[in-house]
């Protein structure tokens, strides 16, 4: 239904060489104004789907984008600084380790920062 | 696989704890696991489980609730694959064990893996039955695409998605027993036509004798499932597709899909094949123990105990409880010595109870019996020495808690028999529960015992779902909920507490609703962050609490207010509501149900335009457009060029109305007018909980006015009537006569002074039909109508500024608040698809 462009939007380039003090492959997904302060957004990676979110500290942090219950959309969650809820059915769940608080099965997380460009810098195995 | 196994013991030399591998990771398996890890074993032990079925361990019970709809296959998983990982337990899933060698103490797997034991653990269950019937199988040995087992979820989604196609319409089920009889009724729910072919002499014949099957018949046939005993399927007919079944003796049954459910068997082959000790089932002893092999274990549908083979969970409990005290160790003298099944079952909705003997059997044994044919009430009981040996309950489970205990334990029983079917004089409910013992089995499906329950209370738990939650009493097929409620009270003595943050406005502000507008007025706390800062603990953030407060905060500050998007549900970021599969619904305002042909030909430009999956007139008269893409919202919004209808918030929604006196013979009064007129004026303003309005021309009421947050009526003379508090959804409530009046115009402003009142006192999420009723109609009356407190001119000032302040947020369209506000969360295909039609 929707075309793939759309989700990779102005995030994917290529794996970026020479990360920091990360090791695995890093991504650049584009300026961080892209994610306003306590909102997600879905970037599409490497064929994955990954919610990035900005907390209102200002950090970030990234999980897998379809809820493993009944794949809501995990970027349409609301946060606060540990949980994200997902919109359909409210399961929560903890941002640092994507484990569920409610029951359902976990999300997958990514380490992810944003580097002295303002860019949002994420890190896949 | 050498490799593999070789490696495996390999890294034994590291881990010295024992290697357990268990076979078969249905209830019984997952059951067993769980009580040797509550017995410690996980210290003493490396945990491998292979599952034939590519899942974590769900409860099958409830797949009579999947299978009806009621309960989501996504739902009733008993141990997620999480559960496996914090436990350290390897789960093989999808993968089925073929053989054991017992000598090298190997289990082989179809992945080609050879996996080394020192435990061994059999749980393999039982499959469907599937009789001697010509047809049933294709050339390659698979059931015929619309012929169907009932035993496993993808059984039961296989079935559902089957009965979901449109031309499918007949079903015959070939079997009437428990399976049988939940499966009619399942598919009954998909609209399917069911026929039940039933080859004994009556139904649930393993469970209850001839009389109780009769009247069993009558309610099961009032259901309007067709039952067809003494019949024997011969063939299933068609060749393509199914067409029917063939019976012996009788004509043909038309069908388009065919259910069996004609018993089960265990599933031993794998216990044959290793030279296990097989009759009936897989043998085992009192210990649980396959005789002469000192670490193989079986236990569940596959095993044979004392001659006896079990089709139901209760003894799966028990002989899990005795496995797992051996295998660790725990209690060397547990011996399981069989189980008494007291089955207390919903069939197709009819409860049925039965433990023991169906019939008298000697001369001197005793039978009461009292049957109802007529509202379908059987109950019999078969009495020796002044015990039960036998019950049957149908239709009226209110003795079974009883009946089980005294049939359980022998209990003696009251002089008056009687009183043994009715609380005539015997123990009422209360009493019942006091007088269950410490031992009783209140949940059968989770076996939880009074016991449990009465120690989780005294524990410290004291509300009825935090008892669930940490027993699981209640959390299998549900018929037990009352009880559990019944014993948790008795234990807490009367003391059953509520939440204590239900008193909060919202969860993460420990403040009720008054004292928090205070502080937020007091302090100038005009944003949800700066709401959190001041007054939550630590100043933490709540995510549950974020949309709630950004309501009372645009409530309390209109135009002053900082609107801090994330507070907001993503329903109110992108004005739409959000659907099952990520798309939104667009619903605009069509203010009391009336539109014109101009909005009618934008709308269906629009549909045809972004594909609208579909159009729907809705329940609160206006058109709804399905399906719409979330990068489409604002272009939907530019071409329909109609404010939006607020489908979808915690707000004011619709007025109803009807089409009043310019039109209708009966009508009193220009209900559509007045409607609009309402409509306008309040269009948009958030509101604790959702409001729904309704303004009909006469009594006859065809906008449904009694049964809304606030209804108005016209009756004879000019005058109108206000209703305010009613419902007809997840709640049924007429209203309460607010006030009779003599112009739209006092209608109006009452309808604002009431609103306003119930914005300002209303909990987070309590309708009308709640806040009414708590608060008191006469109190309303006096506070709205006589305006007692003095509060009637700051109400409407209030609700003045809310209108004022009022803007059509789909206005945003050309001018996105937020970066990427209308970007798309998810490629739609991952997710399940809403059909198009
Ligand atoms: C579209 C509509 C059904 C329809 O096709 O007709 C509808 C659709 C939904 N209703 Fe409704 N309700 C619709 C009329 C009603 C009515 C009838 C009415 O408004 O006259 C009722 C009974 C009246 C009442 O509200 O008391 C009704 C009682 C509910 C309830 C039960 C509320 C309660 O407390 O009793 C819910 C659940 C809730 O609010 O938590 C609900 C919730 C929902 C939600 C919003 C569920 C959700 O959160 O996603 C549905 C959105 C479906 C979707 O995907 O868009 N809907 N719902 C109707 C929209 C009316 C409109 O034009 O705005
Ligand atoms: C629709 C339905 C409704 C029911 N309702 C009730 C009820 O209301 N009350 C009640 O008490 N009971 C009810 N039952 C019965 C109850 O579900 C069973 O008693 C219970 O599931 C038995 O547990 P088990 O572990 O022995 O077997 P199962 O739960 O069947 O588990 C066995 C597992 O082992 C797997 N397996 C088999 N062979 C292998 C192999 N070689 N290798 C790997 N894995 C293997 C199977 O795939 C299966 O997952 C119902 C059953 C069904 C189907
Ligand atoms: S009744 Fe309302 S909430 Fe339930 S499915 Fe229909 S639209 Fe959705
Ligand atoms: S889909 Fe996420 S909670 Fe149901």
């Amino acid at each position: 239904m929707t075309s793939g462009a759309s989700i990779s939007g102005p995030a994917a380039s290529g794996p970026a060489s020479g990360g920091a003090a990360v090791s695995g492959e890093l991504y650049g997904l584009g300026p961080i104004e892209q994610v306003p302060p306590g909102e997600g957004r879905s970037f599409g990676v490497n064929n994955q789907q990954i919610a990035v979110f900005r907390l209102r500290d200002g950090s970030l942090r990234a999980v897998s984008a379809v809820c493993p219950h009944r794949g809501g959309p995990i970027a349409d969650g609301t946060i606060d600084q540990t949980e994200v809820l997902c919109p359909l059915h409210q399961h929560a769940f903890a941002l640092d380790t994507g484990c569920s608080t409610t029951g359902a099965p976990p999300l997958q997380t990514y380490p992810v920062f944003v580097d002295a460009d303002q860019n949002i810098m994420l890190q896949l195995e | 696989m050498t490799a593999m196994a070789s490696r495996t013991a390999r890294s034994a030399s590291k881990d010295s704890r024992r290697r357990l591998v268990v076979i078969g990771n249905g209830m019984a398996g997952a059951r067993a696991v769980e009580e040797i890890l509550a017995r410690g074993g996980g210290a003493q032990h490396r945990i491998t489980m292979f599952g034939d079925e590519p899942y974590g361990n769900y409860n099958r019970i409830m797949l009579s609730h999947v299978l009806s709809g009621d309960e989501d296959a996504g739902d009733i998983f008993l141990n997620s694959l999480a559960w496996y990982q914090e436990n350290n337990i390897t789960l093989h899933a999808g993968i089925r064990v073929e053989r054991i060698d017992r000598f090298a103490k190997l289990v082989f797997s179809d992945d080609g893996r050879a996996t080394p034991y020192d435990v061994l653990i059999i749980a393999t269950g039982s499959r469907s039955f599937m009789p001697a019937v010509d047809g049933l199988y294709t050339a390659g040995g698979l059931l015929r695409p619309g012929i169907f087992a009932f035993r496993t979820i993808d059984d039961t989604q296989n079935m559902v998605a089957y009965a979901q196609q449109d031309h499918h319409h007949r079903a015959v089920v070939i079997g009437g027993g428990l399976l049988g009889l939940e499966a009619a009724r399942g598919l009954q729910s998909h609209g399917i036509d069911v026929e039940v072919v039933h080859s004994g002499g009556h139904l649930l014949n393993t469970q209850m004798g001839p009389d109780g099957g009769a009247v069993l018949r009558r309610s099961v046939e009032a259901l309007g499932i067709k039952v067809h005993t003494n019949s024997r399927t011969t063939a299933i007919l068609g060749t393509d597709k199914v067409q029917g079944v063939q019976l012996r003796d009788k004509p043909d049954i038309a069908c388009d899909m065919v259910v069996v459910a004609a018993g089960i068997r265990p599933n031993v082959d794998v216990a044959v094949t290793s030279g296990l000790p097989v009759e009936r089932a897989i043998v085992v002893d009192d210990q649980m123990r396959v005789p002469d092999e000192d670490e193989i274990y079986a236990v569940g549908e596959c095993v044979q105990h004392r001659g006896e083979v079990y089709g139901l969970v209760v003894p799966v409990w028990e002989q899990a409880a005795v496995l797992a005290d051996h295998v660790t160790g725990a209690d060397p003298s547990s011996a399981y010595l069989g189980s008494r099944t007291a089955t207390k079952l919903k069939v197709a909705g009819v409860d049925v109870a039965s433990m023991g003997l169906q019939a008298p059997e000697r001369d001197t044994d005793e039978h009461v019996v009292f049957s109802e044919p007529s509202r379908g009430v059987f109950k019999s009981i078969v009495i020796r020495d002044s015990k039960i040996v036998g019950a049957t309950l149908l239709g009226d489970s209110r003795k079974v808690a009883y009946l089980t205990q005294a049939f359980d334990r022998g209990l003696p029983l009251p002089e008056e028999r009687v009183s043994l079917l009715f609380d005539i004089g015997g123990p009422g409910e209360e009493a019942a529960v006091a007088e269950l013992d410490a031992d009783a089995q209140i949940c059968n499906c989770n076996g939880v015992s009074k016991k449990a329950i009465v120690e989780t209370v005294k524990g410290g738990c004291n509300t009825v779902a935090g008892v669930m939650d940490a027993t699981r009493a209640g959390k299998g097929c549900g018929s037990c909920k009352l009880l559990v409620r019944q014993v948790v009270e008795w234990a807490a003595d009367g003391s059953v507490a509520e939440d204590p943050t239900s008193a909060y406005y919202v969860p993460g502000v420990p403040l009720e609703k008054a004292a928090l507008m205070k502080a937020i007025r007091q302090q100038g706390l005009r944003s949800v962050s700066a709401v959190f800062a001041a007054l939550a603990p630590g100043g933490a953030e709540d995510a549950k609490s974020k949309m709630g407060l950004a309501s009372l905060l645009k409530m309390m500050w209109a135009d002053r207010y900082i609107d801090e998007r994330d507070a907001r549900f993503i329903n109110d970021r992108v004005h739409a509501n959000i659907q099952r599969d990520g798309t939104f619904s667009v619903v605009p305002q069509m203010k009391g149900g009336v539109t014109t042909p101009d909005q009618l030909r934008r709308i269906a430009h629009v549909a045809d335009k972004y594909s609208v999956p579909m159009v729907k007139l809705t329940g609160g008269q206006r058109i709804d457009l399905l399906g719409i893409r979330k990068e489409d919202l604002p272009k939907v919004w530019a071409d329909l060029d109609m404010p939006s209808g607020y489908a979808y918030g915690k707000s004011f929604r619709t007025v109803k109305t009807c089409v009043g006196k310019d039109f209708c013979r009966y009508g009193t009064g220009d209900s559509t007018k007045l409607g609009i007129e309402i409509e306008s004026r309040f269009q948009g303003i958030e509101s604790p909980a959702k409001l729904k309005l309704a303004v009909s021309g006469c009594p006859r009421n065809c906008a449904e006015s009694l049964v809304k947050d606030v209804g108005v009526v016209a009756v004879d003379g000019g005058r109108w009537e206000i209703y305010i508090g009613g419902a007809a959804g997840a709640h049924i409530r007429k209203g309460d006569l607010l006030a009779t009046v003599d112009s739209p115009e006092t209608v109006k402003l009452l309808t604002g002074r009431f609103m306003q009142y119930y914005r300002e006192r209303a909990n987070w999420l309590e309708r009308t039909y709640s806040f009414v009723p708590r608060v008191g109609i006469d109190h309303l009356r006096s506070v709205i109508v006589d305006d007692s407190e003095g509060l009637g001119a700051q109400l409407d000032a209030a609700m003045q500024a809310s209108v004022d302040n009022y803007v059509d947020p789909w206005t945003e369209r050309g001018d996105p608040f937020t970066p990427g506000q209308f970007r798309t969360s998810l490629p739609l295909e991952v997710l399940p698809q809403v059909p198009v039609r």
